[in-house]
């Protein structure tokens, strides 16, 4: 129960108060460049959530070894190799066998590759010194968080078309205001999960 | 002379008329999340600049060894070597500064401008030249970074550097050192930057989003949005 109420805790940290875009940073370029319309939107977060909850698969018996062998510093330069080799050999798989599913995330794989949100949910485990399972809440709800983010985003900026903005501000200012407000809004969940979980 | 001047020419473009954050808009994650301060956004500025300056040297002194169809995973290799070395450089000697940067450090590796630079300009450009290239680029992107930085720091703290400014440090502004304020204040910036590039009728500074990331070559979302983007100038026009 104990153990249940923890992984939940991870999960909701990830998704609301820790969020990935709006408080950490994490993957800007895609929150900003991908998210004019709905449908990429949805699409680019599902590619990260799937690809981040694999890596994380992935680099953990990986990084037990380096741990167990001393080689804890070569942490950064493996973990990109493998994330950069896995998103590849998942795209010619997903090509071959599973079409359907390519034709939809497909697009959206090598973007993520040198996407800085999944180096850095894997980096974040290791840091925090998560176990299996908690790792991979902990990759799922920032995910999920980058898909809210996204997807909440993606409405703000559809309505904003066809405001009347001032000229200087328009484009890219004005964007990152509007991301400025979203971001304010999810500062309203602090505390909530250590409330909830105490 | 001609050399000199064309060198210079190199090292000046990174700072003001390309600079990577402000013009080119690339690297926002670090911009963001490391300007709360002004001491860690030049501990940032500087560590990304040494990794670049570095990473641009080894590439272009390989640029005819490394086979085109490998280079992006070959570049990216070199990089993570070098933050590799700069992590345990700032570990050993100055731990408070890894502490403050903690995750951005390592995710020097995939910041787009180090990547961005060595597939513009590493990879076509000789030895002296790309280290050129690349130091402009670190300054503009130190300097890009401590604008921010004092900017946030001043008004969310109330301090420079750390020292207490009299009157603003009874009520900081909270609010500037928090995520919100990050988006805000680079907002405002790029705001600023875009009006003075109006004046003297240079294009706006644009999230070009698929043409400035060096995997465009590679990705197919790329080939696939550009016949949209005049519709949409149309639109907003």
């Amino acid at each position: 129960m104990e153990m249940t109420k923890g992984l939940v805790a991870i999960l909701l940290t990830a998704i609301l108060t820790q969020n990935f875009v709006l408080s950490k940073f994490l993957g800007i370029c895609p929150f900003l460049g991908v998210s004019k319309k709905l449908n990429t939107a949805v699409g680019m977060s599902a590619a990260v959530i799937f690809v981040m909850a694999l890596s994380t698969a992935v680099t953990y018996p990986i990084n037990l070894f380096l741990e167990s062998k001393d080689l804890a510093y070569l942490q950064t330069i493996v973990f990109i190799l493998v994330i950069a080799a896995l998103v590849q050999l998942v795209e010619i798989i997903l090509k071959k066998y599973i079409p359907a599913l390519y034709s939809a995330l497909g697009i959206y794989l090598p973007l993520i590759t040198t996407n800085c949100a999944v180096l850095g949910v894997v980096i974040l485990n290791v840091d925090n010194g998560y176990g299996f399972a908690q790792s991979m809440f902990n990759s799922v709800g920032a995910g999920l968080g980058f898909m809210l983010a996204m997807v909440m985003f993606a409405g703000v900026r559809e309505r904003m078309e066809s405001c009347d903005i001032p000229k200087f501000m328009r484009g890219l200012p004005i964007t990152l205001v509007a991301a400025s407000l979203v971001s304010v809004s999810f500062l309203g969940f602090t505390g909530i999960v250590e409330n909830i979980f105490g | 002379m001609a050399e000199k001047k064309s060198l210079f020419k190199e090292f000046s473009k990174g700072i003001v008329i390309e600079n990577p954050v402000l013009r080119l808009v690339l690297g926002t994650c670090p911009t963001l999340a490391t300007t709360t301060s002004v001491r860690s956004a030049l501990g940032m500025g500087l560590a990304a600049s040494i990794v670049l300056v570095c990473s641009n040297i080894v590439i272009s002194a390989l640029r005819k060894v490394i086979p085109s169809k490998v280079r992006i995973p070959a570049y990216i290799v070199v990089i993570a070597a070098f933050v590799t070395i700069v992590q345990m450089l700032v570990k050993a000697f100055t731990p408070e500064l890894d502490e403050q940067l903690g995750v951005y450090l390592p995710l020097i590796v995939v910041n787009c401008i180090i990547l961005g630079r060595a597939e513009a300009f590493a990879g076509k450009n000789p030895v002296l030249a790309s280290a050129v290239d690349g130091l402009g680029m670190g300054v503009g992107f130190t300097a890009a970074l401590f604008l921010m930085g004092t900017v946030r720091e001043v008004l969310g703290a109330g301090s420079f550097l750390g020292m207490s400014i009299p009157v603003l440090s009874q009520n900081p502004m909270l609010i500037f050192i928090l995520p919100p304020g990050g988006f805000f204040v680079f907002g405002m910036l790029m705001a600023c930057v875009n009006r003075l590039a109006e004046h003297r009728g240079k294009p706006r500074a644009e999230l070009r989003g698929c043409e400035a990331c060096p995997m465009a070559a590679t990705c197919k979302l790329h080939s696939e949005e550009t016949p949209a983007e005049p519709q949409e100038k149309e639109a907003t026009a």
